[in-house]
């Protein structure tokens, strides 16, 4: 009786599962593993954030090679404050990886001689064992390589992953990899690229000279720093972003983490499109989006009525006390309509 | 007296010692008539570590208690003039006769010649950019040997003042630190102080060979390796790691995880043991 129970049981499971497998498969976005490549191969242009590559546009499929040099450097975390940072492509994010579904993408890791460690890539774009962390493991002075074929869209996180696993990423070692879909996404006049990343040091936020990392403080979850593209002043100053009113503005925003979840808002605007962690799913008029740790987004927004707007993670103290705070600035016509200040009426009281 | 033969027959341990990752394949070193190495003189201070035990790190000694017999080790990191003297006496390991099967091709890539140390590096500083093959056979030649992994742990437990200093926040921090430091290759050893045996630079200034180095396997998918002696890091680490918080050793531990014998790296080098 139990027995037939179970066999009841397995086979309704199974054809469960085979009714799922059949409308997995009907499913247009994922259809990557169809899509020939027409051939001819391309070596990606090496663009440093905020900057991302032209979009894929319509293209075809084709090979894309992504060559990437693991870097350790000392660099600013702060104005006087520096760390031993650990990058691809030496920035924090790395340089960011843009390709269409169906591409097939030579990737080449190279670990720089004067490192002092070993390095790899897990890509989370990619479907294969550990995102390519085991075929790209490669100690100084030596290269690693392996090819994947994008099978997904979205905007994926990258990051080390070699032990210990958590100080590579607190030292920097994240970016993005953006699989546009089939025809690319939407033209918009402006695209960005920054990552969020939370930093441990031995002193504390706005200490001076080479700070080291704490492992205490990381393992502890009690950042000192959180940044965007690893530097408090990275969208500040000279760096803020430069809009024009009119113009449409899209974020390729991820979060390299180690530990902390990003509440991302921009002071002043509405997102007016944000693909859901990433992915497909687009949700219209959102404030504030949260991007987990590891996890990206593409945020979409118009802008409207000059003026500055602050990108901020809106989990706020870390906005004003650890760094995580960008400028966009936004020149051009005044637009009453949407905005206007009113004159202050002097009250008698 | 020594323990040298003149005739000392090398490489019968090369088909044992390929370094074989999960996943990749063998690299299959084909047999090679024996080489012949002529000894060499050194004057090399050894220091003798009583045995003990120490908690194994990871894999299958993870938790475990390891025995460590007695041994002696090097005080410091073999340096350029004494694998200099070496070349000379064993030409066939220079940079220019050395066969391919045994270094890559940054074996000493940074020396001006054969016989000239690099121009950056001192007499004095440790000799890098040489492969475990040749480590191997330069302790051969001085009548020593490489120091196992767990030698080489259980003499880097201690501090300036004490035999095992692993329970110590700030020794773990101290290491990290040194691992951070660039260039600590190019200056001459000794200058640090030495650890409560009396042991140099063990930190922060080359990583160094280990006989059984390649007994670690670190497949690169650091999070995944779970069967027994490939158990390594994060999911896998937090089963199989005695103390998730020493992050200085998962480094040493991924660093020779990361290597294969016939790799030159800038920041290795090595220093030699030898039983009682």
């Amino acid at each position: 009786m139990k027995l037939m129970i179970r066999t009841l049981i397995l086979s309704a499971l199974m054809m469960f599962g085979a009714c799922k497998q059949n409308s997995y498969r009907a499913d247009a976005d994922l259809n990557g593993e169809n899509i020939k490549t027409d051939g001819t191969t391309e070596v990606m242009d090496l663009v440093a954030p905020p900057y991302v590559q032209t979009p894929v546009g319509d293209r075809s499929a084709k090979k894309v090679v992504v060559n990437l040099e693991i870097i350790e450097k000392i660099g600013e975390l702060s104005d006087g404050t520096e760390y031993n940072f650990w990058t691809f492509n030496g920035t924090v994010p790395g340089t960011f990886i843009r390709a269409r579904v169906g591409d097939e993408i030579e990737l080449n890791l190279k670990n720089n001689e004067n490192n002092n460690l070993p390095h790899n890539i897990d890509l989370h774009a990619v479907n294969g064992p550990g995102g390519g962390a085991e075929a790209s493991f490669v100690t100084p002075g030596k290269e690693g390589s392996f090819t994947f074929k994008a099978l997904n869209p979205g905007l994926y996180v990258y990051h080390c992953a070699t032990a210990p696993v958590g100080m590579h990423i607190a030292n920097g070692m994240y970016g993005l990899i953006l699989i546009e879909p089939e025809g690319g996404l939407p033209q918009v006049d402006k695209e960005y690229y920054i990552m969020q990343g939370d930093f441990y040091t031995k002193g504390k936020f706005g200490e001076k000279g080479l700070q080291e990392f704490d492992i205490d403080k990381a393992i502890d979850e009690h950042a000192e720093y959180v940044v965007f593209n690893g530097h408090t002043g990275a969208l500040l100053g000279d760096n803020e972003l430069l809009v024009k009113t009119g113009e449409t503005v899209r974020i390729f925003f991820g979060n390299g983490g180690p530990n902390l979840t990003s509440s991302l808002h921009i002071i002043g605007e509405i997102f007016d499109r944000v693909y859901t962690e990433g992915g497909t799913t687009i949700t219209k008029n959102v404030q504030t989006t949260s991007v987990p740790a590891g996890g990206a987004v593409i945020v979409e927004f118009k802008a409207d009525v000059p003026g500055e707007y602050v990108l901020v993670d809106h989990a706020i103290f870390r906005a004003f006390h650890k760094g995580a705070l960008g400028k966009i600035r936004v020149s051009g016509e005044e637009n009453p309509q949407i905005f206007k200040k009113n004159e202050q009426i002097d009250k008698v009281l | 007296m020594k323990r040298l033969s003149l005739f000392i027959v090398l490489f019968t341990a090369v088909l044992t010692s390929c370094h074989n990752r999960q996943g990749v394949a063998v690299k299959e070193v084909p047999a090679v008539s024996p080489q012949i190495l002529n000894p060499v003189e050194t004057d090399k201070k050894m220091l003798t570590i009583q045995g003990g035990s120490y908690l194994g790190f990871l894999g299958k000694d993870s938790g475990r208690i390891v025995e460590v017999k007695s041994f002696k080790i090097d005080e410091a990191p073999v340096t350029n003039a004494e694998f200099l003297e070496f070349l000379k006496k064993n030409p066939q390991w220079t940079r220019s006769k050395v066969s391919r099967l045994y270094a890559d091709d940054a074996y000493l890539h940074n020396w001006k010649s054969d016989y000239e140390i690099p121009d950056n590096a001192k007499p004095e500083s440790p000799v890098t950019n040489i492969s475990w093959f040749a480590a191997k056979a330069y302790a051969k030649s001085v009548g020593k040997r490489l120091p196992s992994i767990d030698e080489w742990e259980y003499a880097a437990l201690a501090d300036e003042v004490s035999k095992d200093a692993s329970g110590k926040a700030e020794f773990t921090q101290y290491i990290l630190n040194s691992y951070q430091k660039k260039g600590m290759y190019k200056t001459s050893i000794k200058q640090q102080k030495p650890n409560y045996y009396g042991l140099y630079d063990l930190y922060g200034m080359v990583w160094e060979w280990t006989e059984d180095f390649n007994s670690v396997m670190i497949s690169g998918e650091s999070r995944g390796d779970s069967s027994q002696n490939e158990s390594l890091f994060c999911s896998g680490a937090a089963l199989t790691t005695s103390d998730l918080t020493n992050y200085a050793a998962f480094m040493r531990y991924a660093m020779r995880g990361s290597l294969k014998a016939d790799y030159s790296v800038n920041n290795l080098g090595f220093r030699c043991a030898k039983d009682l």
